[in-house]
């Protein structure tokens, strides 16, 4: 009986220790992201949206800490998944108040990560849970999903160039659900009769959308107003 | 030719109700305009509400660009009773004050008289359509502003890049006026039956209000009709307005989603128009005129 106890008290121990250690990643990863406290960055996006036709364009990007975040393009009217998703690392680790624990190891982009599952611990938090792939080594995030409360699930894939240092991605891919679009023929004054029924397939594919954003030209640390994001 | 022509530009301008339709164009277009810098964010919320649950939209939607097309969708079906008022009065005006057969007793052949009274109301017909693009274009970039357009489709929507927009304007004012000379032609064939103008205008906007419900009614019967009707013909200037996207849904700049429905709407246009203007000549020299 005494080793059965034994055993039990052992094992969950070995598991605190699994979810220490994964805080104890989740915070270097924090830290190394805290050291930009601002950014701007100009960037190429481009939206795969079935129901979307957009050319790529050209697009600026501003972050202040803690998560103020703004995207404006030129020519100014952007479109980015609802739910007030900056595309941006930061925001979704701005919180401490989370619990991190270790769901193994996977290879993105040819690197190996551990995967983690951030568990927030406010009751109130939009976000339900969000599971990350760090490159420990290079203290990255290489990808991100996170499920939200109100806009479902959506996935974060992120490369690094020359600014990996700061933790800043050089191009990100952002993943997520659509849902139907379609406004009455009489609205929109068509009169022609043309769509072909859409297969499984391409419906399945259809509730399926991309924004890809390629960054360049960070300008990290040279303070951005707040008055600028309102 | 160019001075018959003349004449009957001097007449049309002359007479007061020429100028009607120019004023109603230009209060149509001031009081949308007036609503939509009064409450433009509310018709934007109104537009964006389905696409609204998937993705956020950041920018001035509500800019000159899109307020010019929203203008063309809501006159452009309209505009041809404006133009019937003048081209069905062509012929039947004269007629009715008595004027007709002493017209055709001067040095001139019928066929002269008429094309000069085509090219007269298809001059109308034309600085209609400037006035029009004066109006909703310029001055709705010169208030709203430009950048982006954002169209909304029935299953889809198209956003154009500023530098892509304004050549796709010139290309459906172009195609406008082509639809709406076609109208011209119609009223100016209507106008020869009669002796009086109230006949074919009435009847030349009749034959549009019930060729564009018929466009419009999505009921499988009258699908079939519909390639022959030149009113479904008339709306494709949106087709501009229509981008192609390649493998990897980029859409492509400076492309037209279906160039060759412009051009086949275009040609079944240009074959009204000759068709109209040809068998008005072609009874108007067999007619025996006598009033």
């Amino acid at each position: 009986m005494r080793i059965f106890f034994f055993v039990v008290a052992l094992m969950i121990s070995y598991t605190s220790v699994q979810a220490q250690d994964m805080t104890a990643l989740v915070t270097k990863v924090k830290a190394k992201l805290d050291q930009v406290n601002d950014y701007e960055a100009d960037g190429n996006m481009k939206t795969d949206v079935s129901f979307i036709k957009a050319p790529i364009g050209k697009v600026k990007v501003y972050f202040k800490k803690p998560n103020k975040f703004r995207l404006k393009k030129e020519g100014g009217i952007s479109l980015l998944p609802k739910g007030g998703v900056s595309v941006n690392m930061s925001t979704i680790i701005t919180t401490s108040d989370f619990v991190a624990l270790a769901a193994g190891e996977a290879m993105i982009d040819g690197f190996k990560t551990k995967i983690v599952k951030l568990l927030p611990t406010n009751e109130a938090s939009e976000i339900v849970i969000t599971t990350l792939y760090i490159d420990e080594p290079n203290l990255l995030v290489r990808k991100a999903i996170t499920t939200t409360k109100e806009n479902g699930t959506y996935e974060m894939q992120m490369s690094y160039g020359a600014y990996a240092n700061y933790g800043l991605p050089q191009k990100v891919v952002f993943s997520f659900n659509t849902k139907d679009y379609k406004l009455p023929k009489g609205i929109t004054l068509e009169f022609d009769d043309n769509e072909k029924p859409l297969s499984e397939a391409q419906k399945l594919k259809n509730k399926k959308g991309r924004v890809e954003i390629t960054y360049s030209n960070y300008i990290v640390n040279k303070g951005i107003a707040d008055s600028f994001f309102k | 030719m160019w001075t018959l022509t003349q004449i009957e530009l001097y007449k049309i301008f002359r007479r007061p109700r020429t100028y009607i339709a120019f004023i109603a164009i230009a209060a149509l277009i001031t009081i949308i305009q007036f609503g939509l810098k009064v409450d433009g964010k509310s018709y934007a919320d109104f537009l964006m509400k389905d696409i609204g649950g998937t993705m956020e939209i950041d920018g001035n939607i509500i800019n000159g660009y899109l307020i010019c097309y929203i203008m063309l969708q809501l006159l452009l079906v309209h505009v041809p009773l404006l133009v019937a008022l003048i081209a069905a009065d062509m012929i039947s005006g004269e007629a009715n004050m008595g004027t007709l057969r002493l017209l055709i007793s001067k040095p001139f052949s019928r066929t002269e008289l008429l094309l000069a009274k085509f090219f007269a109301s298809t001059v109308y017909t034309l600085l209609l359509l400037v006035w029009l693009a004066i109006l909703a274009l310029f001055l709705s970039m010169w208030i709203f502003g430009t950048g982006d357009m954002f169209l909304m489709k029935s299953s889809y929507v198209v956003l154009l890049s500023e530098n892509d927009v304004f050549w796709r304007y010139a290309g459906a004012f172009v195609f406008a006026a082509l639809a709406m000379v076609t109208v011209a032609a119609l009223g100016f064939f209507l106008s020869i039956f009669a002796e009086n103008s109230i006949g074919p205008i009435v009847a030349t906007m009749s034959v549009i209000v019930f060729f564009t419900i018929l466009s419009t009614l999505n009921i499988p019967i009258f699908n079939a009709l519909k390639p022959y009707l030149f009113t479904t013909h008339m709306i494709s200037w949106k087709e501009f307005f229509d981008i192609q996207v390649n493998d990897a849904n980029e859409a492509i700049v400076g492309s037209i989603q279906n160039p060759q429905k412009i051009v086949n709407s275009a040609l079944v246009l240009i074959v009204h128009i000759f068709g109209f203007v040809g068998g008005s000549i072609w009874i108007f020299n067999k007619k025996d005129v006598l009033s």
